[in-house]
């Protein structure tokens, strides 16, 4: 009964979205400064921040005193939350599929990343292709469905892919020569990439052509067939509209160029390059094409064209004025990326609040969400961690994630519940064995 | 092994040459599921169908009367999904309760073959570049036109009181229509089929593919699955619409080349999805929407949740509950870390039929690869140990079943007019002890096969390489 009712409380808490009040705590903004204060949260949203701030009627008041707000943390590159692969590796270009299809909004590593401080990340498809699935953008509202968690209202986006990882399955073991159950895929090569790519946009060139003929014949008050409705190329068509971002992973610096140059022809800008180990050889070039870079901080030498790497390159590229983020691409390393931003203080001696920046605003910006999130401003969603202690630090411990102004982890209510969890698990687990059907046969215990 | 099956055959014989097509089973107790249950009564069957039921249903001249004193009479029941009548879709493996197959939470049931099992409908296997190519599709493909009548799975069936099953040609993503198919022993496989086109299968892996493995095509991810899917739904609307053009004027118009895996698709009158866990119940209902397909959901499996009947309620899809439950791993690796909700899923998943019941959704239940009549018996035996009222759980294999394929006005309960598929038992039919005496089948007998010796199998199933 007393479970019913939490069911109920919970289903109804967004409906009457409380009015909360922060108080006492050391507020990083990343965009208005830092300050010690209070923060206001009405309907979901920040409704002020300062030293000193209006008391709501009937807000309930959480006391941050020796603690640390930021916003939300944001990771542009993760593949949580997904149902089955995140690779249709059997083609080239996969563009047909869509993350938006297969989110387990019950993946635990959710729960994780937003014990971490993470309120929202942007999902891609892996980099089994030259262009890969389409992306999503999600908030971590732990317990939602499916639908519940996407990011309302954020640009989808598209995975594009260079190098290793998309020419291998032309490069099966073994060898070319040696005896395949199924064919090698093109391309084998990293000229093959760019032409997978060419080819791809070429076909999605044909193909908007096709119904732009069929919108205009439409607008002259015709009755035409439509054209076939392809999977595949609509979201390619997008992005030749612009209404689509395409986040490429890259690692060398003549792919990177080589990619810039593609959008160029083609007339769109990729929005983001993931990873982009050598970004520093070429941040001038990236600069000026007004692409974003989302980096590691300090992985690399993981594979051949991950070699020539540096801590320095998330710092370096900023200073050439790109918009750089920090991310993950990782289950665990999504858990702190706080210490990530930390990294770029120590390598490249980057500012604190830029810091911070990359893991937040900046992701943010990427991902066109900046309005919504990325910074603790009034008028943005209340998606914000408090940390026991500053931020930017090995020893900082989450204990508190809003998202929507919601708490959706609070770090003393899962250590507290853990008993309890452990109990009704073993539990189960005892009642399991007691109804397990006993061994049979007239043979004594095992020597 | 073949003794066996010889002896099955004489004894089919037999059965046959002693159905008169009158006949009049008086003095029992009549479960008609629709109606009330008639504690003495009387029902009458003539040329396959019921032609009369009740306390005092007058009895023709010449009719074969059997005397049911203690006995009681029900529906045959209904296996909603299955592929009994073909027998290239057998599990390969002995079904559980027997350490044959390992039970998982999430693969999708029953297991489809590769797409290229049966010669007639293989598909040539190439390397599929995309939807276009329509791998693993065999849309066009009836059960009705596959049946076997020597699929040995209808004997051992039927003598677990099963006189029908809705069998689909489950291969591949798009594997074809499903049949209601009346389990008689019949030399000729058109006289069994009920409704030979009653939905389209498709199956949704979550990787690693029914397609062929990675490397061997698109799809191979679960989210190509759907995306496959999706762009046949949009061909198949657009195939209609240049089809429909070209008819009303053919004059001048381009001729849309003639495909036949679109046809089998526009065919369908609804989908069957597969969704076990409660996030995949949400995708495909979801989904179903999107296509803007009747749809049924089959597996079930975290049906138990309390999520899941609003969930569905919402939809309005029926679904179908595999009975073949979640059960604990066998001698699991004592390092092997069991997830809470792995083990909700043994503990709970039997409760799922009781509570589909309670929030009425409509439901029907599925043997799921269970083929055994003991471990058949078992099965639902459970689902009313956890909260599934006897009667429910008779309805969810007759009436139900015949509600969900739409053929409730032939099949799946005792009313005069409907096909006379009759089971006859001493006791109730889902106890211990309760024996079944005899099946009808569109109005002819059958005995249940002779039950197999303790520990053993029957038939031989178990051989390995039988079954193929």
């Amino acid at each position: 009964m007393r479970k019913s009712w939490i069911v109920t409380l919970a289903a109804l808490a967004p409906v009457y979205a409380q009015n909360i009040v922060i108080q006492n705590a050391t507020i990083m903004t990343v965009t208005k400064g830092t300050l010690e204060g209070s923060l206001v949260i009405k309907d979901g949203k920040i409704a002020e921040v300062g030293e000193k701030v209006m008391m709501p009627l009937n807000a309930t008041v959480i006391d941050a005193g020796g603690q640390y707000i930021i916003p939300g943390i944001i990771d542009c590159h993760s593949h949580i939350a997904v149902d089955g692969s995140v690779n249709e590796g059997s083609v080239a270009v996969s563009s047909m599929v869509n993350i938006k299809d297969v989110i387990n909004p019950e993946d635990i590593a959710i729960y994780r990343a937003l014990a971490g401080g993470v309120t929202a990340a942007n999902i891609l498809h892996g980099s089994a292709n030259p262009i890969g699935g389409q992306t999503i953008v999600l908030k971590m509202r732990w317990g939602r469905d499916a639908q519940g968690m996407i990011f309302e209202g954020a640009l989808p986006g598209i995975k594009f892919a260079l190098g290793e990882n998309p020419k291998r399955p032309g490069n099966p073991p073994g060898g070319r020569g040696a005896t395949q159950t199924v064919p090698a895929r093109y391309p084998a090569t990293r000229m093959g990439v760019e032409d997978t790519i060419r080819e791809a946009l070429n076909q999605a060139k044909a193909y908007k052509a096709e119904w732009d003929d069929y919108a205009a014949k439409v607008a002259r008050g015709e009755h035409p067939l439509p054209p076939r409705k392809d999977l595949k190329l609509e979201p390619l068509k997008e992005v030749l509209e612009g209404k689509r971002y395409v986040h490429a992973h890259c690692y060398r610096e003549d792919e990177i160029l080589m990619l810039l140059r593609v959008a160029d022809d083609y007339g769109f800008k990729i929005r983001t390059l993931q990873h982009v180990l050598e970004g520093y050889k070429v941040a001038q070039e990236i600069a000026a094409s007004g692409t974003g870079a989302s980096t590691f901080s300090d992985w690399w030498a993981f594979k051949i064209e991950a070699y020539d790497a540096i801590p320095y390159n998330a710092a370096l590229m900023q200073k050439k004025g790109i918009v750089v983020s920090l991310n993950s691409d990782d289950d665990e390393l999504i858990r702190h990326l706080n210490t990530e931003a930390a990294k770029a203080m120590k390598y490249g001696g980057v500012s604190e609040t830029d810091a911070l920046a990359m893991v937040t605003i900046n992701p943010a910006k990427q991902l066109g969400i900046d309005s919504r999130v990325g910074s603790i401003e009034a008028g943005k969603d209340a998606d914000l961690v408090i940390y026991d202690k500053y931020p930017l630090s090995d020893y900082a411990k989450v204990l508190k994630v809003l998202i929507d102004g919601r708490v959706y982890f609070d770090r003393n209510n899962d250590v507290n519940g853990r008993p309890a969890k452990a109990l009704e698990k073993q539990k189960l687990l005892d009642k399991e064995k007691q109804s397990q059907p006993k061994p049979t046969g007239g043979r004594g215990p095992v020597q | 092994m073949r003794k066996l099956v010889a002896a099955l055959l004489l004894l089919s014989a037999w059965a046959i040459a002693e159905n008169p097509r009158t006949l009049a089973i008086r003095n029992a107790k009549i479960v008609t599921v629709s109606g009330p249950v008639i504690g003495k009564g009387t029902v009458v069957v003539r040329n396959g169908l019921i032609e009369a039921v009740g306390e005092n249903a007058s009895i023709p001249d010449g009719a074969w009367v059997i005397d049911g004193e203690g006995m009681t009479v029900y529906p045959g029941l209904i296996d909603s999904m299955s592929t009994v009548g073909i027998p290239s879709l057998a599990p390969a493996t002995p079904p559980a309760g027997r350490g044959g197959r390992g039970q998982t939470t999430t693969t999708p049931a029953p297991t489809p073959a590769p797409a290229a099992t049966p010669a007639t409908t293989a598909a040539p296997v190439t390397r599929a570049m995309g939807p276009e190519d329509r791998p693993a599709t065999t849309s066009w493909v009836l059960a009705a036109d596959e049946i076997d009548p020597s699929d040995r799975r209808i004997d051992s069936l039927r003598s677990a009181g099963f006189t029908t099953t809705v069998t689909f040609p489950a291969r591949g993503i798009f594997g074809g229509q499903g049949s209601i198919i009346d389990l008689a022993s019949v030399g000729h496989a058109g006289e069994m089929v009920v409704a030979p086109a009653v939905g389209q299968y498709l199956a949704v892996s979550r990787g690693g593919g029914i397609a062929g493995g990675f490397g061997a095509g698109f799809p191979n991810a679960l989210m190509g699955y759907i995306a496959y899917i999706r762009q046949i739904y949009l061909d198949a609307g657009h195939y209609k619409l240049l089809k429909e053009a070209y008819a009303q004027s053919p004059r001048g118009m381009e001729r849309p080349p003639y495909d036949r895996a679109l046809e089998g698709v526009l065919d369908s009158k609804r989908i069957l999805l597969p969704a076990n866990r409660l996030v995949e119940m949400d995708r495909m209902l979801r989904f179903a929407a999107e296509l803007q397909q009747p749809a049924i959901l089959y597996g079930m499996r975290e049906a138990y949740r309390p999520e899941a009947a609003p969930l569905l309620k919402k939809y309005g899809s029926p679904v179908l509950v595999s009975m073949h439950w979640t059960e604990a791993p066998r001698d699991p690796d004592p390092e092997a870390y069991r997830t809470m909700r792995s083990l909700e899923n043994v503990d709970q998943g039997p409760a799922a039929p009781g509570l589909l019941q309670k929030a009425g959704i409509p439901f029907a239940l599925y043997t799921d690869g269970l083929d055994q009549p003991k471990e058949l018996q078992r099965a639902v035996k459970k689902a009313i140990d956890s909260g599934l009222a006897r009667q429910d759980a008779i309805r969810a294999l007759t009436l139900s079943p015949a509600e969900i394929y739409g053929v409730a006005d032939r099949l799946g309960s005792i009313e005069a007019g409907k096909i006379a598929n009759l089971v006859v038992t001493k006791g109730d039919l889902f106890d211990d002890h309760t024996q079944i005496q005899m099946i009808f089948v569109d109005g002819k007998q059958y005995k249940p096969a002779p039950e197999p010796p303790a520990g053993g199998g029957r038939g031989g199933a178990e051989e390995p390489g039988e079954s193929q």
